[in-house]
């Protein structure tokens, strides 16, 4: 680890105005972070620990709930309304990582946690995110949990986050603030496909942070479900991970909802399947349908192909079975 | 810097690189935290910390100042074993032993969350009121720890001897 000056800041102001100086970086829970820095892929100057910063749930007035960038990954996937209101947020939380690090991550680091794969911490291994204009190890080697879909030759990787899965789905908004005030983004639109540049992994500024990301009440929460499918059955990244939602309205499908985790370097919203099923009926066929469409424009690499097959197949199964379940 | 340590209080100075896990082994010489994969893999570094668990090698000890901090050594000692130490004893729910500290930190921490609703990945409704500690939530709950020895079935018999339904039963029936 390269040395660095430890601050704790105790409001937002504080927080920004030391985040806005030069090799400054934010610290929530430091599982990733940390970690990077260990084996000195990051090297910030100052740390700026914002842990309990922005720790609440909170309701709004339109009926959304705020929740802040420093809640802890378990308070987030415990929260009865949560739960109740939005249960596939609380699924895909729980299908990450092991109940440790969920204690201690955070929903703003696990938002920015670096899009990452082997190579990247392999200092032996070209990589572009690492050392720009390096090279990238991975699309010619082993990349079997890599990109099937918005890859470039530049970059494979896959974003890991699952609660940006059920995000995405979810129409959630990121809340950032920074010393000239604040902005809100679409998470779909927060995180960037890797292109010439992929070093570059979301649309924030230097010394912006973020306070939290609004979720709005949905008419899917019935008929929702995070589906992860991983190596094993626990404590591994996804292979394939699948947020979906239904509303009926009579036979025909009102709304729907389809994010894809495992696949992309960002979390990956299906609208050609989306845009596809809305307003028809729900029967296999139409998800099949639906399914290929949004993968007509996937590549497998060397190890990978046999995840367009399999995305293909979970997508249909987690529909088929959203479309034949009661509704709690 | 202050920390309250296994009940007691501790006054030190480090380089804020230093890891919680390190600051524990080679500065307070407790040697109960492991470091097996030192990059949040294993569970071996698992503490308590305020009573949650974690994995102590991902944290930098300056994250913790002013904080309650019980590792193993702070649980049972010898001859005042935690019943969970006992039930470890008692089941084999060890080999080398090398993963134990951290199960057993582990297993503490798992049975808060529980007592205080958390659901997890294999709760069929992540709404219901509680969960109950079978096989497959115990399994689910404690996957963030590993075992090379693979003592897992003496692991699960011991936490479900010392917090499961079984106990809970009798406990029921000792109060009737
Ligand atoms: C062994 C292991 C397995 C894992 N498995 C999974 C998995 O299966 N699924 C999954 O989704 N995740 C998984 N993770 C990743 C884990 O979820 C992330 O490490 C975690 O969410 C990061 O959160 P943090 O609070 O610890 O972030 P930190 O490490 O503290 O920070 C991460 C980044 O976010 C920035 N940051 C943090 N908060 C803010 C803020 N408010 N504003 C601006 N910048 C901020 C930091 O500067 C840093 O760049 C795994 C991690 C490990 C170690
Ligand atoms: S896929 Fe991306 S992260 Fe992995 S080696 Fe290539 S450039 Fe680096
Ligand atoms: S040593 Fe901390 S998780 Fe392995
Ligand atoms: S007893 Fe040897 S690693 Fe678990």
């Amino acid at each position: 680890m390269t040395p660095f000056l430890y601050e704790r800041a105790t409001d937002a102001q504080t927080a920004l105005a030391l985040g806005s100086r030069d090799g400054a970086r934010y610290l929530a829970g430091g599982t990733n972070l940390v970690d990077l820095m260990r084996e000195t892929i990051e090297r910030p100057e100052i740390l700026v620990d914002v842990a309990g910063l922005f720790d609440q749930i909170e309701d709004t007035d339109e009926g959304s709930l705020r929740i802040g960038a420093g809640v802890k990954n378990t308070g987030l996937a415990a929260d009865r309304r949560v739960r109740e209101r939005f249960p596939m947020l609380s699924q895909a939380i729980l299908a990450g990582a092991s109940a440790q690090i969920r204690n201690v991550a955070t929903v703003g680091g696990n938002l920015l946690q670096r899009t990452r794969c082997g190579y990247f911490y392999d200092d032996a291994a070209r990589c572009n995110k690492r050392e720009a204009s390096a090279g990238c190890d991975a699309v010619e080697g082993f990349n079997r949990n890599h990109a099937i879909l918005g890859a470039s030759k530049a970059c494979v990787a896959t974003h890991p986050s699952d609660m940006a899965v059920a995000l995405a789905a979810l129409d959630a908004v990121v809340n950032i603030e920074s010393q000239d005030g604040h902005r809100s983004i679409p998470l779909v639109d927060f995180h960037v496909l890797p292109g010439e540049t992929p070093q570059i992994e979301t649309v924030l500024r230097r010394g912006e942070l973020i306070a939290g990301v609004t979720v709005a009440p949905n008419g899917i929460a019935a008929r929702s479900r995070y589906r992860k499918v991983r190596d094993r059955a626990s404590y591994a990244f996804a292979l394939i991970s699948v947020a979906a939602g239904l509303e009926m309205d009579g036979g025909v499908i009102k709304d729907v909802r389809i994010a894809l985790g495992g696949v992309a370097h960002k979390p990956w919203r299906a609208i050609i399947a989306e845009a596809a099923l809305k307003g028809g009926p729900p029967t296999r066929a139409a998800f099949e349908e639906a399914a290929e469409a949004e993968l007509a424009a996937a590549r497998g690499l060397r190890d990978n192909a046999f995840k367009i097959e399999l995305a293909r197949r979970v997508i249909v199964d987690t529909l088929s079975k959203l479309a034949d379940q009661g509704v709690r | 810097m202050q920390f309250f340590v296994n009940g007691g209080e501790v006054d030190i100075d480090f380089d804020p690189r230093t890891s919680l896990l390190d600051l524990l082994r080679e500065r307070l010489h407790l040697f109960g935290p492991k470091k097996g994969c030192n990059q949040g893999a294993c569970g071996a570094c698992t503490v308590l910390v305020d009573g949650v668990r974690i994995n102590s090698c991902l944290a930098l000890a300056v994250q913790y100042q002013g904080r309650e901090i019980v590792t193993v050594e702070g649980l049972g000692v010898p001859g005042a074993l935690h019943p969970l130490q006992a039930a470890f004893v008692e089941h084999d729910g060890f080999q080398c032993g090398y993963c134990t500290p951290g199960q057993i930190c582990s297993a503490i921490g798992m049975v808060s969350e529980l007592k205080q609703g958390v659901p997890s990945h294999v709760s069929a409704d992540v709404a219901a009121e509680s969960f109950p500690l079978d096989h497959d939530e115990l399994r689910e709950r404690m996957s963030g720890n590993l075992c090379r020895c693979g003592a897992y079935n003496g692991i699960v018999d011991a936490i479900q001897e010392t917090f499961g339904e079984a106990k809970a039963e009798s406990e029921k029936s000792e109060a009737a």
